[in-house]
């Protein structure tokens, strides 16, 4: 199979996935905290934009359930979460600038090429023709990693993992035609109690410490004199 | 199968009582029962798979491998339960937590056995994963319950860590479920781990072993495998003793027996291949690196829980490493160190939380005289850190004799390791012990109500362990290794 | 090649020449009516060269030959490099050498000539300009290499014209790597062609400046043909845009009426997209110079973010 043969619903597949991939580098690089949210939203829209097509092309109708699952879950309720989380920390104007840019943006296009090389097996499996999305999704999770990595702030980084788990469930959706919907739904549930416990976990941190830059908290050390 | 909902459901039923349960007293007492209960309905199980072989179906299955460590949960969850209700009763009085934290302790301790009850119960690889995940929901905002800065930066560490690690774990189950689509006859089956295990053979080499680096380095983080394990010695040290001994005891078993699972069906599927050993050497590795690493850094520490939380490391490490060996002699060894590690680290972090409340501190430091005290406290500790530290006649020495024994046969070059790390342990611990439990006792220090008989009960099903395994315990070891390796011990 | 061939080959380039007045000055007329004035006729911009051709060209006495020399060298090598780009027609000769590294070669040419120029006369705004256009350039000529580059890869040629043709065979298809090389190459596009939000081509204040800053000391004729042939820049980077990522309407063969509805079609694109640059250079505002490094920064990872989904989704897809 060639590219020129798939019909258009495949290829608009392909450029959704792409377009995902995008969205993640526009949320490893994004400064302010809001516009970040905003992106994120994006990307589980066009996560579920994919699992539509997905479904529509292949036939498996319970995927049309999990991309209203998807899209409720991660383009409007957790984004909404985050939104509010944001303006009860008075985050609203937040922006934290990147510390090396350039290094970022080149271990991050390092992570995409990685996956690709990962995924490789995969791809040569002449199954379905989203296979190649895997590639995609497994660079979507490494650079929701990085996120975490290089962000210092709480909100930040619960964004990279979150767009970790989106990565995870387009390499589902593109792998497999996606997983029971049972486990979907736990997953989902999962997803959703760790995003209210984050809520929960911002104000225990800003009472703690008064702020919300992670790189404060380092009271547990190995050389720590212990003074209790 | 009744055996079995009861035994998995009960704790959940248990959670919702306790949720609206106002009274401390009375969340305290529901507990215990709730746990009792629950041993009760594993040890009807125990039976009923004695009987039967296996016990399966609705997505659960309960065979040789499993059905001991799902007794070992229940019983630990019971034991550690009827310590918590008047350790926690002080702990409130003293003014750490209040009546709301309390609620919460309650019925998340009950969630957390149900969630790992649930994956050490489910046949489906998805639902494990939904279980593993939802046990650190449960525990995380428990490990900050007393809300010092210190404890909110473990559990933010525990939250991250293991979320991330979790995270690609489910990618390593995707991958599983992905290969498993153009085998099966029914694709939708690709996530139930006995089809996945009879089709082994069939399921493509290059793609399983994408598959376990992922969920090895997923699962293994929750285990505590050395470069993943940063996690482990805060939440383990400040979060409530009970806590740090269920979390300790129970949930690094279960991580590992998820591992363990998952390596079944990659060796099947790697049999074949030009690198059988694959799986096996990863666990080789990451084992005997956690142990080496969690050995040396014992020393170093500070604080009473941290060092032990280290030890859990090492054992964690060194079970991973006699797995990843392979071969009937070091299986049957590593499940042996299973059983017998969680029953003393549980008793061992019991011990320490009163301890603690004796000196008023966790600092090894500040924590002086403890025989001369109260000698029921100091004297358990003794025992119970000369049995972790592999001391005969307790259960631990058997195990890592086997495994030592299995070593040699196989890889004689790690012997050398393995020994010069179990003598660095056993230095690091008894280096801190000694000043801890001999000498004189500070002014004004104090015994406090101690219930011992849970450590006593423990020790004791050590010592016996040690001594001689009951026949019935010996067969499931041995039904067990078979399963895992394909050979007898016995 | 035959006479018939050659005229062709004047042709294209005459209508190159002919047009890009034309193509300012309508983007200028739409900018106007965006922000609700009546704006000067599309045609002022062929009144202004006249104006500048027949006036007295004045030259500093600390200038070199260069000075004299650079803004032929300037207009010729823009010229020529519009020659390689398809206007109306894939078959005409010049389609041959119709190359995009000797376009990319050609415009360093007359980048490397532009900044000399600037710097020759010793004045600190000229030296300024001359910094910031090769400042800008070092970031913008990767990206536009690699959002070409994916071009390249998926017709298996450098030459513009087989691309042109390989796209129109093809039929209509929707490739991830041709979305993002389009969006790199606009933002490249708008750096290299000096447009708002990178420069603003009309501003007089010579803090603000890049182009003009370089041009500050030109006059009469020597002015003429560095306006003219930054409209003729400006009109490639178009050519290129509508032609290659978007090639229908475009001629394959030379015959009168094809080449007479390839020239609709090539007015028509380009009035559109002049008509977009026009809408976003009212919307957008100019961007403090340090911040052009991160907006090319984007049209590099667009570029190569192409790249990359060609080898990643579309090989063997």
């Amino acid at each position: 199979m060639s590219f020129e043969s798939l019909p258009v619903l495949e290829q608009l597949m392909l450029a959704m996935a792409a377009m995902a991939l995008f969205t993640s580098f526009v949320l490893l690089e994004q400064e302010r905290l809001v516009a970040a949210i905003h992106a994120f939203a994006w990307q589980g829209a066009l996560v579920s934009a994919v699992t539509t097509l997905v479904a529509a092309s292949s036939g498996l109708r319970h995927l049309y359930f999990s991309a209203l699952l998807t899209f409720a879950l991660k383009a409007l309720l957790i984004p909404w979460m985050l939104h509010r989380l944001s303006r009860r920390l008075e985050l609203d104007r937040y922006a934290e600038p990147l510390r090396r840019p350039a290094l970022v943006t080149m271990a991050a296009v390092a992570l995409v090429i990685f996956s690709y090389w990962l995924a490789l097996p995969i791809m040569h499996e002449n199954l379905i023709f989203t296979r190649n999305i895997v590639a995609v999704s497994l660079a979507v999770v490494l650079i929701g990693l990085l996120m975490m990595v290089v962000r210092q702030q709480a909100v930040a980084q619960v964004l990279g993992f979150m767009s970790m788990e989106n990565g995870l469930f387009l390499a589902a959706v593109s792998a497999t035609g996606g997983m029971p919907l049972l486990i979907e739904l736990g997953v989902a549930f999962d997803v959703l109690v760790a995003m209210v416990l984050f809520g929960i976990f911002f104000f225990h941190i800003r009472e703690s410490i008064d702020s919300l830059d992670v790189d404060r908290l380092n009271r547990l050390t190995e050389t720590e004199e212990d003074t209790r | 199968m009744t055996a079995l909902l009861l035994a998995v459901f009960t704790p959940l039923a248990g959670a919702g009582v306790l949720a609206l349960t106002r009274s401390l007293g009375l969340a305290g007492w529901i507990n215990v029962i709730v746990s009792a209960a629950t041993f009760a309905a594993s040890i009807a199980l125990a039976r009923d798979v004695a009987a039967a072989g296996e016990v399966a179906g609705m997505t659960f299955r309960v065979d040789a491998f499993n059905v001991y460590l799902l007794a070992l949960t229940a019983f630990v969850g019971m034991t550690t339960s009827i310590f918590s209700r008047p350790y926690m009763r002080h702990v409130c009085q003293t003014g750490r937590t209040n009546a709301r934290g309390m609620r919460l302790y309650h019925s998340m301790y009950q969630t957390f056995m149900f969630t790992m009850l649930l994956a050490l119960s489910t046949d489906n690889l998805g639902v494990l994963w939904v279980a593993v995940e939802g046990a650190t929901l449960a525990t995380v905002l428990l490990v900050s319950l007393y809300r010092t800065p210190e404890a909110v930066e473990a559990a933010w560490k525990y939250f991250i860590l293991c979320g991330v690690g979790i995270a690609l774990a489910l990618f390593g189950t995707v991958l599983t479920y992905f290969a498993a689509q153009s085998v099966l006859a029914d694709p939708a089956e690709g996530l139930t781990w006995s089809a996945l295990y009879t089709a082994a053979p069939k399921l493509e080499p290059s793609i399983m072993s994408l598959a376990f680096v992922f969920l090895l380095v997923g699962y293994g983080t929750k285990i505590g495998l050395v470069p993943m394990h940063q996690w482990l010695p805060d939440a383990h040290s400040e979060g409530p003793t009970p806590m740090s001994a269920v979390l300790s005891g129970l949930l690094l078993n279960v991580a590992l027996y998820a591992v363990v699972r998952l390596k079944m069906l990659v060796d099947g599927s790697l049999a074949a291949s030009a690198s059988p050993h694959m799986a096996g050497r990863l666990l080789m590795g990451f084992g005997l690196l956690s142990f080496l690493v969690a050995g040396l850094f014992l020393h170093r520490q500070r604080d009473i829980k941290r060092m032990f939380s280290y030890s859990s490391i090492e054992h964690m490490g060194l079970m991973t490493f006699a797995f990843g060996l392979g071969g009937p002699l070091a299986t049957f060894g590593a499940l042996l160190h299973m059983l017998v590690h969680s029953l003393t680290k549980s008793a061992i972090f019991v011990t320490v939380g009163h301890a603690a409340h004796i000196a008023g501190t966790q600092s090894i430091n500040n924590i002086r005289g403890l025989i001369r005290t109260q000698p029921a406290v100091g004297w358990s500790l003794l025992i119970a850190v000369a049995a972790i530290a592999g001391f005969p006649p307790f259960g631990i020495f058997t195990s890592e004799f086997l495994l030592l024994t299995a070593t040699m046969k196989l890889q004689p070059w790690f012997t050398v390791a393995l020994l010069l790390g179990l003598a660095v342990a056993f230095a690091g611990l008894f280096r801190h012990l000694h000043p801890m439990v001999y000498g004189p006792a500070p002014e004004g220090q104090k015994p406090v109500p101690a219930n011992m008989i849970p450590v006593a009960v423990h020790l004791g099903l050590v010592l016996w362990l040690g001594l001689s395994i009951p026949g019935f315990l010996a067969r499931w070891l041995d039904r067990a290794t078979e399963l895992i390796t394909g050979g007898h011990l016995l | 090649m035959n006479l018939t061939a050659l005229t062709l080959a004047l042709l294209q380039l005459s209508l190159y020449v002919a047009l890009a007045p034309l193509l300012a000055g309508w983007v200028r007329k739409v900018k106007a009516r965006l922000q609700n004035r009546r704006g000067a006729s599309v045609l002022q911009p062929y009144r202004d060269i006249y104006k500048l051709l027949v006036k007295e060209t004045l030259v500093a006495h600390t200038a070199s030959p260069l000075f004299r020399a650079a803004p032929y060298v300037v207009f010729s090598a823009t010229w020529l490099a519009t020659s390689a780009v398809p206007l109306v027609s894939t078959g005409l000769p010049a389609a041959m050498i119709a190359d995009v590294i000797v376009v990319a070669g050609l415009l360093a040419l007359a980048r490397f000539f532009l900044t000399l120029a600037g710097m020759d006369v010793g004045t600190a705004f000229g030296g300024m300009g001359a910094s910031r256009e090769m400042f800008i350039s070092a970031l913008a000529e990767p990206a536009m290499l690699m959002a070409v580059f994916t071009l390249a890869m998926t017709a298996h040629s450098t030459n513009m014209a087989s691309v042109v043709e390989y796209q129109l065979a093809e039929g209509t298809i929707l490739r991830p790597s041709f979305l993002f090389a389009l969006s790199g190459l606009i933002l490249v596009a708008i750096a290299e062609t000096g447009r708002i939000p990178v420069d603003n081509p009309a501003t007089h204040l010579e803090l603000t400046m890049i182009h003009e800053a370089m041009i500050l000391e030109y006059s009469g004729r020597h002015l003429a043909l560095m306006e003219w042939a930054a409209q003729l820049k400006l009109m490639l980077y178009g050519a290129l845009i509508a032609n290659v990522f978007l090639p229908w309407g475009i001629a394959q063969g030379s015959g009168a009426g094809e080449l007479a509805s390839g020239l609709a079609a090539a007015v028509v694109k380009l009035g559109l997209l002049g008509a977009a640059l026009a809408a976003s250079e009212t919307a957008l505002a100019k961007m403090r110079l340090f911040r052009i490094p991160d907006f090319l920064n984007l049209a590099l990872l667009l570029a190569l973010l192409g790249l990359l989904s060609y080898v990643i989704l579309e090989v063997g897809a």
